[in-house]
């Protein structure tokens, strides 16, 4: 039972990243109907985001501090960041501390911007070249992107740790009455899945209840009809964009403490991401979170040492395994709609 | 001549010609001057040229005739590759069995994957055939690394079918049971043909220049001429045909009658083919075989290729293989001090900022040249590089009406 638990709630915090660039990925999908190979790029320029922000506001300057000497006595020169000039130490430590929660009010305005700028200026063009048009010159974006954040941050990950508050771990099996000791979660992760939830629960309000959030729903069913009426739907759409976008990069933002962001990171989930979406059926966003979850949690049941020592190597192939088997008995995902992309 | 009109023996005599002048053609300039990082014609990038030709030719057969986008070609290349060190390792060193192998191998791989991906199109064959690769990718990765002979014997496959991380190797313990099990000196021995090895080379000093003929080149390229003219063959066979309607509208030809599958599946095993006989070749003239080889950017690479080059056409694939690791190559071994060299002419302060301005784009970040030219090419040129050529030839045209020689290297494919 213990393991049980403990398996899911490690699936959790991988399923919340796959969850959250699916949903981007569908929501562009649903919107444009166009195949977004650079939202894995997103997703790495997200986490870069926390990196940027950490080091502005980790720039610090040199002075020499007569109240410290080195070993031979001469005054030693330290670097002091800025935000203790402003803010005083105590709160500069704060909030240098705090550098990746905070990069999530940078990352939104950043993210919005790069998506619309995509849109606008790239993926508007592809709207009526075939999906392997789109296919292939997202991936070309996709690389153009990874270089680029490559030839600023060197290919090396960078460590980017979570506030101090929130790095030790929690003991999740005594609070749910088991032998304390046995179910051990890191904080991070519950923060990170309840943070994926919000976000989640907020894209599925925005669309649920706001006026805008109808209109763009309405534009997914129809859009010529909604033209007719005389609403501007692309302008709506682009915002969208912006808006998976930025779901994406702060799925990123918020993964840089559990895994050091590289260059390449957006890659490897992109591929996971794009299975993610497949399963749950192309255009359906509780699908894609559905799937998200599912699989995350599946991965992390077949990665168990009971599991393994049956079938070896099982962890590493069980996610494309199940699209397979999903893709081949439920064309259409697992909520996928009728008529789309069913081809 | 062999079976093609007049069109298309000038297409094949022209790739023969460029393929067997390669030597020269690709060393314009003289050993030692400051030109002399632009050559190309040194063995090992020849020898790429020709097995990314063939790879890139038989992905050509499938994504330009049918228009199914295999985002996982790389998984038959790994296999071609496994393959033929598995003939070197057990039988001998002779190439041929082990391109045959790697044939038969890659094709039982792609029937088997291509029946099963083929019942989907569009987006979910591409997610499919990844979905493939990256698990031949795992499995070649882990499991099939494992040890396989039990824990107290050191035998063939002690480190697995796949040999894991470090790839498969050639060991002076393989059998090799109808070749010798160690080269004269107790040195593992080499990929030969009847004894040809196939990294012998021979050297042709005409002043300067220094011309390198070697024998794997050769050998590959008369492996990627024949490739070539099968699928000259292919394009303009009934069987052509029938993937150029399955590409323009499958439904119509489902109301024909006609079951699309069987010629589906012959086109996804023979693109497969290839590219385990690209594999094969990759083994030949390096015996090494590692899993990276199936990692989905592999199969990324030779998209770009054929997009780059000019999907659908003949020659498109070739030029991009070309192209693409001509860049890989070449732009990845500019440095700054290069940089420095060739714009010494201006002024300081403007020297710097030029080269700070270039910077990005060689050496190390050459991939970003190549994304940039990638979506270029998407964008402006859907047709590739061979697009690129009949516009400007047909600017040529329009200029002079009169003359309409057919131009070799712009000859419509289509």
């Amino acid at each position: 039972m213990e393991a049980i638990i403990l398996q899911i709630l490690n699936g959790l915090d991988k399923g919340s990243a796959y969850a959250l660039i699916a949903l981007g990925l569908t929501l562009i999908f649903g919107t444009l109907g166009v195949v977004n190979f650079a939202h894995g790029a997103l997703f790495m320029i997200g986490a870069f985001c926390a990196v940027t922000l950490s080091r502005i506001i980790s720039a610090s300057h040199t002075i020499v501090d007569d109240t410290q000497t080195d070993f031979l006595g001469n005054p030693l020169k330290v670097e002091v960041p800025y935000v203790y000039d402003w803010f005083g130490q105590a709160t500069g430590d704060a909030i240098i501390d705090w550098a990746v929660p905070l990069s999530i009010l940078f990352a939104i305005p950043v993210m919005i911007g790069i998506g619309v700028l995509m849109e606008r200026g790239l993926i508007k063009h592809f709207y009526h070249r075939p999906h392997a048009d789109q296919i292939l010159v997202t991936f070309g974006l996709a690389i153009v992107l990874q270089e680029i954040i490559k030839y600023y941050y060197g290919a090396n990950p960078i460590p980017t740790p979570a506030p101090s508050a929130f790095t030790g771990s929690f003991d999740f099996g005594a609070l749910m009455g088991f032998d304390p000791g046995q179910i051990i979660y890191p904080y991070w992760r519950i923060i990170y899945f309840i943070f994926a939830a919000i976000i989640i629960g907020g894209v599925f309000a925005f669309l649920q209840f706001t006026t805008f959030g109808m209109v763009v729903r309405a534009g997914m069913a129809d859009r010529e009809t909604v033209q007719l009426l005389g609403i501007n739907i692309d302008k709506r759409f682009t915002l969208m964009f912006g808006i998976a976008a930025a779901v994406a990069g702060l799925a990123g933002v918020m993964y840089t403490p559990i895994n050091s962001p590289n260059y390449h990171m957006g890659m490897d989930f992109l591929v996971l991401s794009f299975v993610v979406v497949v399963v749950g059926g192309m255009g359906s966003l509780p699908g894609a979170v559905l799937a998200g979850f599912l699989l995350g949690i599946v991965e992390s049941f077949a990665s168990m040492r009971v599991v393994l020592d049956i079938m070896p190597g099982i962890n590493q192939i069980i996610i494309y395994l199940v699209a397979i088997i999903i893709l081949l008995t439920r064309p259409r995902g697992l909520m996928g709609r009728k008529g789309v992309m069913e081809d | 001549m062999l079976g093609l009109d007049k069109k298309d023996t000038y297409l094949l005599l022209f790739v023969a010609a460029l393929t067997m002048l390669a030597p020269f053609l690709l060393n314009p300039f003289p050993e030692g001057s400051a030109m002399a990082q632009f050559n190309a014609g040194y063995p090992d990038l020849m020898q790429r040229f020709v097995i990314f030709g063939v790879f890139a030719i038989g992905f050509n057969i499938l994504f330009g005739l049918t228009g199914y986008l295999s985002f996982g070609h790389a998984a038959f290349l790994g296999v071609g590759s496994y393959a033929a060190m598995w003939m070197f390792k057990l039988f001998g060193m002779n190439v041929l069995p082990a391109l045959g192998l790697s044939l038969v191998m890659s094709g039982l791989f792609a029937v088997l994957i291509g029946y099963i991906s083929l019942r989907r199109s569009g987006i979910y064959f591409s997610i499919l055939t990844l979905a493939f690769a990256m698990m031949s990718y795992s499995l070649a990765y882990s499991v099939l690394a494992t040890d396989m002979d039990g824990p107290d014997r050191q035998g063939l496959l002690q480190k697995g079918l796949t040999g894991g991380e470090t790839g498969l190797q050639l060991t002076l313990e393989d059998p090799r049971i109808f070749g010798e099990q160690t080269a004269g000196a107790g040195n593992i021995p080499v990929p030969n043909l009847f004894g040809r090895e196939m990294r012998s080379a021979a050297e042709l000093n005409v002043g300067d220049w220094v011309f390198t003929f070697s024998a794997g080149y050769y050998f590959a390229a008369l492996i990627m001429l024949l490739s070539f003219y099968l699928s000259i063959r292919i394009f303009r066979s009934p069987f052509g045909m029938m993937l150029r309607a399955i590409k323009s509208n499958q439904q119509r030809l489902n109301y024909t009658g006609l079951n699309a599958k069987p010629y589906m599946l012959t086109a996804f095993v023979v693109s497969g083919m290839y590219a385990g006989l690209a594999g094969g070749l990759m083994a030949s003239m390096d015996p090494l075989a590692g899993p990276e080889r199936m990692f989905w950017t592999a199969s990324g690479e030779v998209v770009l290729m054929t997009i780059l080059g000019g999907v659908g056409t003949l020659l498109g694939p070739v030029l991009g293989a070309g192209a693409i690791k001509y860049m890989e190559n070449i732009l990845s071994k500019i440095n700054s001090d290069i940089l420095h060299q060739w714009f010494a002419f201006l002024p300081d302060g403007l020297e710097d900022f030029v080269i700070t301005l270039i910077y990005p784009f060689i050496g190390k970040g050459w991939h970003l040249t190549l994304g940039l030219i990638f979506m270029a090419v998407v964008i402006f040129l859907p047709g590739g590089l061979v697009e690129g050529g009949q516009r400007i030839a047909r600017m040529f045209k329009r200029k002079k009406p009169t003359t309409d020689t057919p131009d070799g290297k712009t000859t419509p494919a289509e």
